[in-house]
């Protein structure tokens, strides 16, 4: 079967919850093979969008392709041999608490595959050598730093060699050094293996520097997409006030709300 | 006003219908046979451990004190009427047909159910759940199950432990210290306790009681919201709703086979 050029295909997708759009036809593409960032503003659902990818949210409208089959109307069976062809890195790792760091990218090939124990052996200790972990195999999540939580993750994350890897906020909360291990790992990763990932962050300098393709997304849909180099050169005021962090623009400072001075004047007797 | 009240009514209604919907899926989920087999075994085990094992301590120590105090409001009340011989039987019947299906299934909840909620709540709240389903892995198999199994296997067991320790503290006391007739006993004992009238129906509250209580317990945590405050109040409701639903649902059982 000839697979496109895209393992993610969005297109008209709407999605609400209780009475907020979060989006509102929103259409986006990840090429295979390459390493995708969305980037926005918090709080206007990057990870639920994430989310959806994984079919864990559906949506109210809309198709999401994976491989050319629906997300949205597979059933739960197929559903999960999807996700058998992804990975996610959550935002806290989620590694499994009770277990240690072996035996957590271990979990996923013992429930999935038969494989002896020897080679299940081998093949953790490739996935956190890959993430320069491979010393803390013995550890547990709690002795972990939070950068060696998430690498772990990662390592887990990558243990079925999957097509796609979904990266929810890698950046949030590393220091300097650590941000420069997991940025480099990305790349290295989406190269070496062949991955497509998707990178969901608004650390902006650190995913342009590694993204090929870009989408920027606020008010409910994609305000902006392109190469880094291209988003550089981006004239729309709301992507430079995004891009340039600036505080106030397009975007308010302020939280909607009745005007100040009328505020203040009402509270004097 | 009458309309805010209607749609607040309204909307109890919807959550309430919805929640209901959503611990109908949860027990479902828990008692479809998950396929996994082999793989299922050794969780059911770890489980067993957790909920039923640990529980142990609290299970012995309370039924032997139940056990001793039974016994010496017992005797001073049969002891009015010559009748102190037949403590063995009064302390016995207490145990299996109440005390013991319902203490015990009381401090199950107070240690194993709020275990369990505070557990899957925070594997919530981390993100542990999603990552098993992200992981191609049901919760539902992995986690709810063998937890459901667990508390449904090992509570009638720690009630049939606590009624035995608590006939054990009631001849420590009644026996041993007040001076009761050891063959007598427990030959009244014998003689009164019916299998069927007594530790059958002992043993079939004790399973409804689980059932109850573990999915109390596992829905609570599932549903929780994933915020510290979150996980706090769930953990106090599985506590308060499992023991006001084992003390409702012991009435109905009690009248149901007695009367």
């Amino acid at each position: 079967m000839n697979l496109s050029d895209n393992i993610i295909e969005i297109s008209d997708l709407s999605f609400k919850r209780e009475d907020r759009i979060i989006y509102n036809d929103i259409n986006l593409k990840v090429p295979r093979g390459k390493v995708t960032a969305i980037m926005g503003p918090s709080g206007i659902g990057k990870t639920t969008l994430l989310r959806l990818i994984g079919g864990q949210l559906l949506p109210n409208s809309g198709k999401i392709l994976f491989n050319d089959e629906n997300i949205v109307t597979a059933s739960r069976k197929s559903l999960f041999k999807m996700r058998r062809k992804m990975g996610m890195l959550f935002q806290s790792g989620a590694l499994f608490t009770e277990m240690s760091v072996f035996d957590n990218v271990a979990f996923p090939i013992r429930e999935h595959t038969k494989l002896p124990e020897s080679i299940i052996n081998k093949v953790v200790l490739m996935k956190l050598e890959a993430v320069g972990l491979r010393g803390a195999a013995q550890l547990f999540p709690a002795e972990l730093s939070g950068g060696m939580a998430r690498r772990a993750a990662l390592a887990r994350s990558i243990a079925l060699d999957p097509e796609l890897i979904m990266y929810d906020e890698p950046f949030a909360g590393q220091d300097p050094i650590s941000m420069a291990v997991i940025v480099r790992l990305i790349r290295e990763l989406n190269d070496a293996l062949g991955l497509t990932s998707i990178v969901v962050s608004h650390d902006v300098e650190e995913v342009l520097s590694i993204a090929d393709y870009v989408y920027i997304i606020a008010n409910q849909t994609v305000i902006a997409q392109g190469t880094p180099q291209q988003l550089r050169q981006e004239k729309s005021e709301q992507v430079i006030q995004f891009m340039e962090g600036r505080p106030d623009g397009p975007v308010p400072f302020h939280f909607p709300h009745q005007d100040y001075k009328k505020e203040m004047c009402n509270n004097v007797d | 006003m009458l309309t805010k009240t209607l749609l607040s009514l309204g909307n109890s209604g919807i959550n309430f219908i919805t929640g209901a919907g959503r611990a109908g899926m949860l027990l479902l989920g828990a008692l479809k046979p998950s396929g996994r087999g082999v793989k299922f075994f050794p969780l059911l085990v770890k489980q067993l451990y957790v909920v039923g094992v640990q529980s142990l301590v609290i299970i012995v120590i309370a039924g032997l004190f139940i056990g001793m105090v039974l016994s010496l409001q017992g005797y001073s009340l049969l002891v009015g009427f010559g009748a102190e011989q037949s403590l063995g039987q009064m302390v016995a019947l207490s145990l299996l047909r109440e005390l013991g299906p319902v203490v015990s299934a009381l401090l199950f909840a107070g240690r194993a159910g709020s275990a369990l909620t505070a557990e899957i709540g925070l594997m919530k709240a981390t993100e542990q759940l999603s990552s098993l389903e992200m992981m191609a892995i049901d919760p539902m198999h992995q986690i709810i199950a063998p937890r459901f199994w667990a508390g449904l296997i090992s509570l009638p067991l720690l009630s049939a432990i606590f009624s035995a320790f608590g006939i054990l503290g009631g001849h420590l006391v009644g026996v041993d210290w007040l001076g009761v007739d050891t063959g007598a006993f427990w030959a009244i004992m014998q003689a009164s306790v019916d299998w069927n009238q007594d530790i059958a129906t002992g043993l079939l509250k004790s399973m409804v009681f689980a059932v109850v209580i573990t999915w109390i317990a596992l829905h609570k945590g599932y549903d929780a919201v994933p915020t510290s405050e979150g996980i706090s109040k769930a953990t106090t409701s599985t506590v308060v709703t499992a023991s006001l639903a084992v003390l409702g649902l012991d009435f109905i059982l009690t009248a149901l086979m007695f009367s």
